[in-house]
């Protein structure tokens, strides 16, 4: 490495920790971008495309695709076994990782290196506080919270897990919850456990990606793909086969985790239409969930025509409008005094509790620790080059210090805000009517998660209203995430490119929305999900690599 | 007639403008007009810099070299866009707007079906800019 802007100052050797000299501490490697990109031309299309990570990332998906929709019932089970073995085997390593992570977050965003700035010294944001909040929200949780906001909090209060954390029931007896003392307890335990897997892990997953990805990019000045965040540990040998492999591993995970989502979301939102306008039978075949497949393609192809701030940033704010109305609304209607008194309380049982949920050593809640937090950690880590990479791509002009407090802190706290109002309501309701509440007929007696929040919503005033805006909003993060995942895996196979033509993301899209939609009518959406969750471990191995490289890079910044 | 010259560069492909570039310096020439060279970086690393700082720097030098090799009043403006590939357009339409040009040069391909669909950024440029613009044909 060597100076870039070098104007022969010296540098304290004295200091603590020694800056450097200009704007940022360029990498010096004889590796261009795009270098390894070919342009060949395909009809009308010229492509600028990596070689070979764009051609084996396409053809590995669609081999996946091919061998698990002809060998459905072998390979279905292989893969689910697969995730189920990694959750449950390595469960203590991926918590152990997640707080690696929250550690490493939290420590440097108290220190020095919090000030250095991404992008160097004198840059400045491209965008907004707003934009750039809702953004990084879209794409980091925005579908999870509509989908878990009302099923987790219940799940876990009203489930007599038999081995949950702190071994409470509930205790229904006649319909009616009989120790007041336990549902409070039980209450408190739904909610630390539910903002724990919403909180500061998963978004520090997301961070130290999102850093990373950043800091070398923008500040190092290598190709903004995932590969760059490992040069200090692989040195020049990343732009060789190791680097591809992340790449394409990378891909992997991002396209078949947004193309199952998308398949999976499009049987629940369907679900959901079929709840709110009455339509019976709707998920009886595919048809419908296929034709909303082809809608969000279609909408997330617009977005994408539109660019980042015309398309992504655009729908990402008005999601955010539309989420917050939500909230308020249901804030609003709901027991509003009782939700904003448990908040702090929900907040004081997370920070109680952290410790002890975090901890993966002699415990004995299987099904929550291997079940629920294992899984959502693979979930997080597979999903962090997605939503890792897209945070960065937005995020250049901040420092260290603003980015982890609005990619950590701050989303911590709106996702405790949001598991509050959603699941506080549904649990209140819970608690008044038992078993003749629809949360508890959805997620208690029958488990039909995809109309928990519509059973919470029904309870409400203007339901109708209130539901259709739910559809919109799960609809419209769909379409968000399709286009920024298009943008992410576009980046990722043009060798880091940011300006590769436009016909490449376009392919992205549709590729997809058509690997959904072909998942959704021969089946296996299932199984690929669990294939693409179970690369959570090994770039759960590679983000702890990543947090060594970070701090190193960090710490040859200029800060401020 | 013409008072500033917006030539619109990608650094990248600087060796194919030849043509485009002569006829931008001819008629500054004649006009005794200044040339101002416009390119339009995404935030990202690229083959022409690491930066988009050091992107700058690098036009303003072409531009110092063109301009002095000519004997012109030449300036460059480097535009850092998130998202060149959808926005290089809108960019340079407000590029070329806040500079003033009045008449803008710029490379641009022979008539292609695609360009139904997606018209090139010469295209976009002469049909959206108030600024005089003259195209030229990469390969008479």
């Amino acid at each position: 490495m060597s100076n870039h802007d070098d104007d022969d100052t010296h540098t304290d050797e004295a200091e603590a920790l020694p800056e450097p000299e200009g704007a940022s501490e360029i990498i010096e490697t004889d590796y261009e971008v795009g270098q390894d990109n070919i342009t060949p031309q395909i009809g009308p299309f010229g492509l600028d495309i990596h070689n070979p990570v764009f051609a084996i990332s396409g053809l590995v998906v669609v081999a996946f695709v091919i061998i698990t929709l002809a060998f459905q019932n072998q390979v279905g089970p292989i893969l689910t076994d697969l995730r189920g073995f990694l959750t449950s085997s390595f469960d203590w390593f991926f918590l152990m990782a997640g707080n690696l992570f929250v550690l490493v977050c939290l420590g440097i965003l108290v220190s020095p290196l919090g000030r250095v700035r991404i992008g160097g010294v004198d840059a400045t944001p491209d965008y907004s506080y707003a934009g750039w909040f809702a953004m990084l929200f879209a794409a980091g949780m925005g579908i999870g919270l509509m989908f878990f906001g009302v099923l987790e909090p219940v799940y876990y209060f009203g489930t007599p897990w038999g081995d949950q954390p702190l071994m409470r029931d509930i205790g229904i007896v006649d319909g009616v919850l009989v120790d007041p003392a336990a549902v409070e307890a039980a209450r408190l335990t739904a909610m630390a456990a539910t903002i724990y897997h919403w909180g500061l892990h998963p978004w520090a997953i997301y961070a130290v990606v999102a850093l990373s990805l950043a800091l070398f990019a923008y500040n190092k000045g290598l190709p903004l793909t995932v590969r760059s965040i490992f040069y200090p540990i692989f040195g020049e040998r990343i732009w060789g086969w190791p680097g591809h492999v992340i790449d394409i591993l990378a891909v992997f995970a991002t396209l078949f985790g947004l193309a199952t989502s998308l398949g999976l979301g499009a049987q629940q939102a369907t679900a959901g239409i079929g709840f709110v306008f009455g339509i019976d039978g709707i998920n009886d075949t595919v048809t419908a969930s296929v034709i909303l497949i082809f809608i969000i393609t279609g909408m997330a192809l617009i977005s994408v025509l539109r660019g980042l701030d015309g398309g992504v940033k655009l729908l990402s704010e008005i999601n955010m409008g539309l989420a917050l109305l939500l909230l308020g609304f249901v804030l609003l209607v709901g027991p509003t005094l009782t939700l904003v008194t448990q908040f702090l309380g929900n907040l004081g049982a997370y920070f109680g509790e952290i410790i002890n949920l975090s901890n993966p050593i002699g415990r004995e809640d299987d099904g929550y620790r291997q079940g629920w937090t294992a899984f959502y950690w693979a979930w997080w880590i597979s999903w962090s080059p997605f939503v890792g990479m897209f945070i960065a791509r937005v995020s250049r002009g901040r420092t260290v210090r603003e980015f982890l407090t609005c990619v950590l802190l701050i989303p911590t706290l709106v996702s405790a805000i949001w598991m509050t109002v959603f699941g506080g309501t549904a649990i209140d309701q819970l608690i008044n009517t038992v078993t003749e509440s629809s949360v508890y007929g959805y997620v208690i007696a029958a488990y039909v998660p995809e109309l928990s929040l519509f059973g919470m919503l029904s309870e409400l005033p203007l339901a109708a209203i209130t539901s259709t805006i739910a559809i919109i909003l799960v609809i419209v993060f769909f379409v968000t995430s399709s286009d920024s995942g298009s943008l992410v895996i576009d980046t990722i196979t043009a060798g880091g490119k940011i300006n590769a033509p436009v016909s490449q993301r376009i392919f992205w899209v549709i590729f997809e929305g058509l690997v959904a939609a072909a998942l959704l009518i021969g089946g296996g959406l299932a199984a690929l999900q669990a294939a693409s969750v179970s690369t959570g471990l090994p770039f759960a191995i590679v983000l702890v690599l990543a947090c060594y490289a970070l701090i190193k890079g960090l710490l040859s910044e200029p800060r401020g | 007639m013409y008072r500033k010259v917006i030539f619109p560069v990608d650094l990248t492909h600087v060796d194919h403008l030849t043509k485009a570039l002569q006829t931008a310096l001819d008629l500054a020439i004649h006009y005794k007009a200044e040339i101002c060279f416009v390119g339009v970086t995404g935030t990202a690393p690229s083959p022409v810099a690491h930066t988009p700082q050091e992107y700058e720097r690098k036009l303003q030098a072409f531009a110092q070299e063109q301009g002095a090799a000519h004997g012109l009043k030449s300036s460059a403006t480097a535009c850092i866009s998130p998202d060149p590939t959808i926005d290089t357009d809108k960019t340079l339409l407000g590029a070329i707007e806040d500079l003033g040009g009045d008449l803008v040069v710029m490379q641009t391909h022979a008539p292609k079906a695609l360009d139904y669909i997606w018209a090139g950024h010469g295209d976009t440029i002469a049909a959206r800019s108030k600024a005089s613009v003259f195209l030229v044909r990469a390969h008479s």
